[in-house]
């Protein structure tokens, strides 16, 4: 039967016992141009090219769109208007020498957090990746620990390092000692916060990592094998640079939130921006104004760096996108040129072979590896 | 660091095995490989004579590419010795022990067999030329001038040096598998594996990486070759090898094993994929 007698019978009237309720296939109007007999080619119409769209009506929409902007005219208002805000003094002091110093040393803090935090979560997310039982339970354990004590109590506890142990003496347990330092003389606050933020995030750190690696196509791993690549280059040069795409979003939540996780720090007494406006509005109450001060530096800096992550996404992206070429368009000729007659033969052969597999065969340029691979 | 020392540290250590048999590029006595408690390879013995072709057929799941991959130990072997060129592949025997070769001395092993992947494996980040150049520079320490020179010449030679400074996902398959063999073939290795090369393409891109492999076969390259194309298998292959369940059924000339195979377990293999 032909799709046109099918449709015929389903037409109101002419089947209407059939149908299960008559009444709503009657609402469908019937386009008036629309070809009476179904053919695979419409029967275009005069007007088909005057035909405007109108797009729908939402009136409820535009209310809400004044509502949202009253509410955010009003904030501006009293922004402006309120002079709890006191911004001659935010003007006097947001650039000020003082909170300049402070913020150089949040930089310092945030610098060095990240460089020791990642530096070290590399190396623990190799640890957790590695085959060697006690290494993998090593970096287990250290991210369980840093993972669950909150960053205020772990800065706390190095501060006081050296109440819990008086000196560092450096020998064989149980044996000789070589030499001893004091701890106060080894770790300031600043050190200790240093220490603090950096193992904090290198919990953080080595699980993003970890999972970065995790997203790199095995296959990539065995071809580096196979091709000799040496193991620090295969890690720096073609994996890390491939798990860059999946590491990097997460990353830079990681960084702005130590940026402003410095602000902690303050309660180890370290001249940061937060610690210093402290100090300031301690002593001449304008608390509103100087909280803005080191707010509206907090917003500066974390724009920067989402600039600057954007920017590194971009250069870590090459070679991720096809570029705008058509999938399979310019497949030059084989370069040996003709196929002979031989040849065509097999090659009935060899597509009937293949497309006996192409139901469990993933599509020529589609990268990733089949499941099974993966196990391997 | 001078030439010569440069030579000297990255010479290959090569060391004849006693028990090698003359001409062999490959020899596999007593291959074990277990996954678990699957036992994927279960006695294979093979031997690929240096400028033959090998082809490796045989149904999924009956331990192909395992073996292939052992051949440069990308799989360690549970039992049983790989010699390539005459050298054991992985390890150092003294007496009854195997020692497990250091990575460096491993890994100099592995650039003397190139190996083609089913699903290509270029490297994604980098383009075209800079996958074929990776290797020796790096790996090899040989010079950019020279080995560039060399990667433009294999790129043609596959027929894509047009494509030099495209990145990998810009090309299709066929062209993806292409430079994957230029690349392989920038390491000048003695002997080339190739894991299932067309499977993961569109059947109008088999034909261009089959021809560029006929090619090398035509100009004496060992090589393995696991896969599905019988038609192709039987056309470059100077011996066929038939797997099933982790062993070899049979193997011999492609006329005999393909054309008039003695096994029921080949025949009805082949009955199914002709």
């Amino acid at each position: 039967m032909s799709i046109a007698t099918r449709l015929d019978h389903a037409r109101p009237g002419t089947a209407a016992s059939n149908h299960p309720d008559p009444s709503s296939a009657q609402h469908i109007p019937r386009f008036p141009s629309s070809s009476p007999a179904l053919s695979n080619t419409p029967t275009p119409s005069d007007h088909d090219q005057d035909l405007v769209v109108v797009p729908r009506r939402q009136p409820l929409l535009w209310v809400a769109v004044a509502l949202v902007a009253l509410a955010l005219a009003l904030f501006v208002e009293q922004l402006v208007t309120n002079p709890v805000w006191d911004w001659p003094t935010f003007a006097a002091y947001f650039a000020s020498r003082s909170v300049m110093l402070a913020l150089v040393e949040t930089l310092k803090l945030t610098l060095l957090g990240v460089v020791f935090g990642f530096g070290l979560g590399i190396a623990l997310a190799a640890m957790r990746l590695s085959e060697q039982r006690f290494l993998n339970a090593v970096a287990f354990g250290f991210v369980w620990v840093f993972r669950s004590i909150p960053l205020m109590v772990q800065l706390i506890f190095w501060f006081n390092i050296g109440y819990i142990y008086g000196a560092i003496k450096v020998g064989v347990p149980f044996g000789p000692t070589f030499f001893t330092i004091p701890t106060n003389s080894l770790l300031s606050a600043m050190g200790a916060a240093v220490v603090g933020l950096a193992l904090h995030q290198a919990a953080y750190a080595a699980e993003i990592i970890r999972a970065g690696i995790l997203s790199v196509d095995a296959g990539q791993f065995d071809a580096a094998e196979a091709l000799g690549i040496p193991r620090a280059r295969r890690l720096f040069h073609i994996v890390l640079p491939q798990a860059m795409p999946s590491i990097l979003p997460n990353a830079a939540n990681e960084v702005v939130g130590l940026f402003k996780g410095t602000s902690i720090v303050s309660v180890l007494a370290i001249p940061e921006l937060f610690y210093q406006v402290q100090v300031i509005y301690g002593r001449n109450s304008r608390v509103i104004p100087l909280l803005m001060v080191a707010t509206v530096w907090y917003i500066i800096l974390t724009t920067l760096l989402s600039v600057a992550q954007h920017a590194i996404e971009k250069h870590y992206a090459r070679g991720r996108t096809r570029g705008g070429r058509a999938k399979n368009s310019a497949n030059p000729s084989s370069p040996e040129g003709t196929v002979g007659e031989r040849q065509t033969a097999d090659r009935v052969v060899r597509s009937r072979a293949v497309r006996s597999r192409v139901g469990r065969t993933m599509s020529a340029t589609q990268f990733r590896l089949a499941l099974q691979e993966a196990m391997r | 660091m001078s030439p010569l020392l440069q030579r000297v540290r990255t010479a290959p250590h090569h060391e004849r095995h006693p028990s090698a048999t003359p001409g062999a590029m490959v020899e596999l006595r007593g291959v074990h490989k277990s996954f678990g408690t699957l036992e994927v390879l279960r006695g294979v013995d093979l031997i690929v004579r240096t400028g033959e072709v090998t082809a490796i057929i045989g149904p999924s799941g009956s331990g192909k590419s395992t073996l292939l991959r052992t051949i440069n130990h990308l799989e360690k072997v549970d039992r049983g010795l790989v010699l390539v060129d005459g050298e054991l592949v992985g390890y150092r025997q003294q007496g009854n022990r195997l020692h497990e070769l250091s990575p460096r001395t491993l890994l100099a092993q592995r650039r003397r067999i190139g190996f083609v992947f089913q699903n290509f494996n270029l490297f994604g980040h980098l383009t075209v030329l800079e996958n074929l150049v990776e290797a020796p520079v790096h790996a090899q320490g040989r010079q950019p001038a020279e080995v560039r020179a060399l990667a433009l010449k294999l790129l043609d030679r596959v027929g894509l040096a047009d494509k030099a400074n495209a990145y990998p996902r810009q090309l299709s398959g066929g062209q993806q598998q292409r430079v994957a063999i230029a690349r392989a073939l920038t390491l000048e290795p003695a002997l080339l594996l190739f894991d299932e090369p067309t499977s993961a393409l569109d059947p109008e891109l088999v034909g261009e990486v089959l021809d560029v492999i006929k090619q090398l076969a035509n100009e004496g390259s060992t090589m393995v070759v696991v896969t599905h194309e019988i038609g192709f298998a039987r056309e470059i292959a100077d011996t066929v090898v038939f797997m099933a369940e982790g062993q070899i059924v049979e193997q011999g000339p492609a006329a005999q094993v393909i054309d008039n195979p003695t096994h029921e377990r080949t025949r009805s293999f082949l009955s199914r994929v002709l």
